[in-house]
């Protein structure tokens, strides 16, 4: 039996409420509101998020991480081996980027399955991720929003079993961007309807349940994307789903998160899902993939907390300024504060285990973890001097307590004022970090936080990603 | 190990205005300060054998010192962060000391200003070392390093914010008082509590008010063996002790380092007590320049510096010891906080007006029968900081 093993979800806390846009351009809100990914994340950072949450709940390694996105933040290196080395698996891992469509979420699925049916691998971790621009003013930039996702595929544990799977591709053109643009454009409307979207669809769903005898009736939920909320509804009508059977897309609680839309439905269907439920699955773009998934008696066991609901009720809005700034659509004036040094990439290699993994070390002779804030390495313990005596130790997956903080207002930060502070996980060892996703209002001494990797340069030059510690939220 | 206590003497000291000075380069920073510490010390440039040069940031040895015009001398540029200054000295008195040379020059200078901006160079992040050496921190700033003191402060002795305000803006009106008795300052401005309360915020605990300032200018002492002092002055001034201590990432990386406190402090002073052989530093001391580059850390160098009990700095704050006319006062000059902090010739700033008030040539600011003086400082913070504590007196045992 081959099919997900387990799920991993991110949806970023921040909001920005389509009312907001609409008055700040004096045009028509469309209702709801988009995710906004913080001004330290990407696509990236969130796929780490996503695999996080989702290693926490299986055992067992991966031996492959493929990572899907429209929005990599590299053009030219690979996104899914930061990803692998972040989420700590092995180095004997085929890793890859999938990437250019919306599609490319489950074509990374299927690649997944047929790696695990053909036997080259055991487990193969999935994830998609996206934070698209719509162009200031325009319909995307209201309906566009910011999430990851992440499933494992494998054939133990098993909690949804895939039964078929099924792709056609499509040269049509409707929503594109070239190598420079930053903003997608789209064709007419009723011509993507007509011509592209609800044919396609319909040709790759009602072709799969017909190759396999199956009737709308056959299926508890049917998940499936779509550009908006209107064209998601009539797609449903038109292939004689009740609409108690169709998965939200969510466009009005966190928007059309791209890449990642598809595979959030599923896990929120999988959320609900019971033994036996079956599930189509269809994804849009450039042609259709389809599956046909089945619940498992695993599910029951599964380590569920509600992974989608607890991420949309802890939201925080920001205002249409914020946004702006946050995704550099406007230059802003900057403190006249002292430059950073440049970036050396042989001394980030020297560092790359604590970048990673914020890895660090635990002295052999008195047991004390420790690591440095500035990734200088530790050859002599802090607490009883002993030299190049001790075994690495992961702080990444440690819990901690805020010791004490400063509300910094020279922190280089683009939602000031910063927040740094010394924190101390609840094994040992004490780290100075950057906290992020703070609510200054309720920071305090003895605040419980948890790590988070982020992005710590505000230019891009390559891109410095590290960690930082976040508030825990119960 | 025998002590430095009185082997040798300060005979000429000099110190520039400190400030913007978009009319000064190094180099007439380095000139204004030496020669006035050459008249000061009745001698000629050349009669000077050997110089040591304390700067972060201003420059390297040759390029930084050859204006000054010394002929083929042996010249020494020291870092040691903030305590740069203080290193300087240090280095001249060693020297003098063990008979390498008998007259030495020790001079401190930064020009801080020609960047433009505003603060120091700032930290380093993860991955960020291009010059092979690590940066601090993660991404915050020098003010939240001393923050950190602060807000524990506060949570330890269970003081509410207002009141931990009121304690650190005491400190802040204080030391910008005696600096407005001081035509040397950066500042010359009377702050009220009020103003500093309610100053715009830095990094919470610390106002803008609560922050020193980031100044140019330098400063310079002529020293000489202690036995020669007298051929020069009158009122030659004696190094009773020189002592620095250095963490090993303790603070940074230890929970057991508390945070209302900075080692590196005790143990410099406890090192410098012994040398001078002070026994009750709150007694014996006539008047510290300590290190106020933000006012938390002077509420703590009070403690760290055995004034005040631990936890009590706040009473003997509002009991007025360390104003001007208290019990022991400190920052007579103003501190880093008014005078500015050039960060390569604060520690030599501070000796300057400890070496005038123990001479009676402090005018206005002048503390009644000084004996013994301390100057203090801390360079980069706790746990990863340099703490320097020099005692200089007026008598010779």
């Amino acid at each position: 039996m081959i099919g997900i093993t387990s799920i991993g979800a991110y949806i970023p806390m921040y909001r920005l409420q389509r009312e907001e846009i609409a008055r700040m351009w004096g045009t028509q809100g469309i209702g709801g509101e988009k995710a906004v990914a913080g001004y330290d994340e990407d696509s990236i950072t969130m796929a780490v998020a996503a695999v996080r949450e989702c290693r926490r709940r299986c055992a067992g390694s991966a031996e492959g991480l493929y990572f899907a996105s429209t929005t990599a933040p590299y053009r030219e290196k690979q996104s899914a081996a930061i990803i692998a080395s972040v989420a700590g698996l092995d180095r004997a891992c085929v890793t890859a980027d999938f990437a250019n469509s919306l599609r490319s979420g489950t074509t990374a699925l299927k690649a997944a399955h047929d790696a695990i049916k053909s036997g080259s691998n055991s487990q193969v971790l999935v994830t998609a991720s996206d934070c698209r621009l719509g162009m200031p003013k325009g319909r995307f930039e209201q309906l566009f929003g910011d999430a990851a996702a992440a499933v494992s595929i494998g054939s133990e544990g098993v909690i949804a079993e895939i039964e078929a799977c099924y792709s056609l591709c499509s040269d049509f053109i409707d929503v594109w961007r070239t190598a420079s643009d930053r903003f997608a454009h789209s064709g007419e409307g009723r011509f993507i309807n007509d011509e592209g979207y609800f044919p396609i669809m319909q040709e790759g769903i009602s072709g799969t349940m017909k190759a396999h005898s199956l009737n709308p009736d056959d299926f508890s939920k049917i998940v499936f994307t779509a550009s908006d909320a209107r064209q998601h509804a009539d797609l449903a009508k038109k292939l004689r789903f009740d609409s108690s059977q169709v998965q939200s897309p969510f466009f009005s609680e966190i928007g059309h998160v791209g890449t990642a839309g598809t595979l959030v439905m599923l896990i929120a269907a999988l959320e609900e899902a019971k033994p036996g439920d079956r599930i189509l699955l269809a994804n849009y773009g450039d042609g259709v993939d389809t599956f046909i998934l089945t619940a498992t008696k695993s599910i029951t066991d599964f380590p569920f907390k509600p992974l989608i609901e607890d991420q949309l009720k802890n939201a925080r809005s920001i205002d249409y300024g914020t946004y702006l700034s946050w995704r550099d659509l406007m230059p802003l004036d900057t403190e006249n504060l002292p430059p950073r040094n440049a970036l050396s990439l042989s001394s980030r290699w020297r560092e790359r285990k604590i970048i990673s993994t914020l890895t660090g070390v635990k002295c052999r002779k008195c047991g004390t973890p420790q690591i440095h804030t500035i990734g200088q390495n530790i050859r002599i313990c802090v607490q009883c001097q002993s030299k190049d005596n001790f075994d690495e130790y992961r702080f990444s997956d440690k819990k901690a307590t805020l010791f004490t903080y400063a509300i910094d207002h020279l922190q280089p930060t683009k939602n000031p004022p910063g927040l740094n502070g010394a924190i101390d996980f609840e094994e040992g060892g004490r780290l100075l970090c950057e906290l992020t996703d703070y609510d200054l209002d309720k920071v305090e001494i003895g605040m419980p936080v948890e790590m988070t990797f982020r992005k710590m340069t505000l230019d891009d030059d390559f891109i410095n990603y590290f960690w930082k510690a976040k508030p825990i939220v119960d | 190990m025998e002590s430095i206590r009185d082997r040798v003497a300060i005979i000429g000291m000099g110190c520039t205005r400190f400030g913007e000075r978009w009319d000064m380069g190094v180099e007439d920073l380095l000139v204004e300060a030496a020669y006035e510490a050459f008249e000061d010390a009745g001698i000629q440039p050349s009669d000077i054998q050997a110089a040591w040069l304390g700067t972060v940031f201003s420059g390297i040895t040759a390029l930084t010192m050859s204006p000054l015009g010394l002929q083929y001398i042996p010249m020494t540029r020291v870092e040691n962060m903030c305590a740069t200054g203080s290193e300087a000295l240090r280095g001249a008195s060693y020297a003098v000391a063990s008979g390498a040379c008998d007259i030495a020059l020790a001079i401190g200078v930064e020009k801080l200003k020609d960047s433009g901006q505003t603060g120091v160079k700032g930290p380093a992040i993860v991955g960020d070392n291009a010059d092979g050496s690590s940066g601090i921190g993660s991404g915050f700033s020098a003010p939240a390093s001393f923050a950190y003191l602060g807000t524990r402060y506060f949570h330890q002795y269970g003081l509410d914010p207002d009141h931990g305000k009121h304690l650190l803006a005491r400190i802040a009106v204080k030391n910008h008082h005696n600096g407005n008795l001081n035509p040397k300052a950066h500042f010359h401005k009377e702050l009220t509590v009020e103003q500093v309360v309610n100053a715009p915020i830095v990094a919470w605990p610390l106002g803008l008010y609560d922050c020193c300032g980031v100044s140019d200018g330098a400063a310079a002492a002529v020293v000489v063996r202690a036995d020669m002092a007298k051929q020069f002055r009158k009122d030659p001034i004696f190094v009773k002790g020189l002592a620095i201590s250095v963490g090993a990432r303790q603070g940074v990386m230890r929970q057991d380092y508390d945070y209302v406190h900075v080692e590196e402090n005790v143990r410099a002073s406890r090192m410098v007590y012994e040398q001078a052989g002070i026994i009750d530093p709150r007694q014996e001391i006539s008047l510290a320049e300590v290190h106020d580059c933000f006012t938390t850390h002077e509420l703590v160098l009070y403690e760290d510096l055995g004034f005040s009990p631990r936890g009590k700095a706040g009473e003997d704050i509002e009991a007025g010891t360390f104003e001007l006319n208290g019990d022991l006062p400190v920052n007579t000059d103003g501190g880093l906080k008014c005078f500015g902090h050039p960060l390569g010739a604060s520690g030599l700033r501070m000796m300057y007006e400890i070496y005038k008030q123990l001479q009676g040539l402090a005018g206005p600011r002048q503390v009644k029968n000084p004996r013994l003086g301390l100057a203090h400082n801390l360079g980069g913070n706790a746990g990863m900081g340099i703490a320097s504590c020099v005692i200089l007196g007026n008598e010779k045992e």
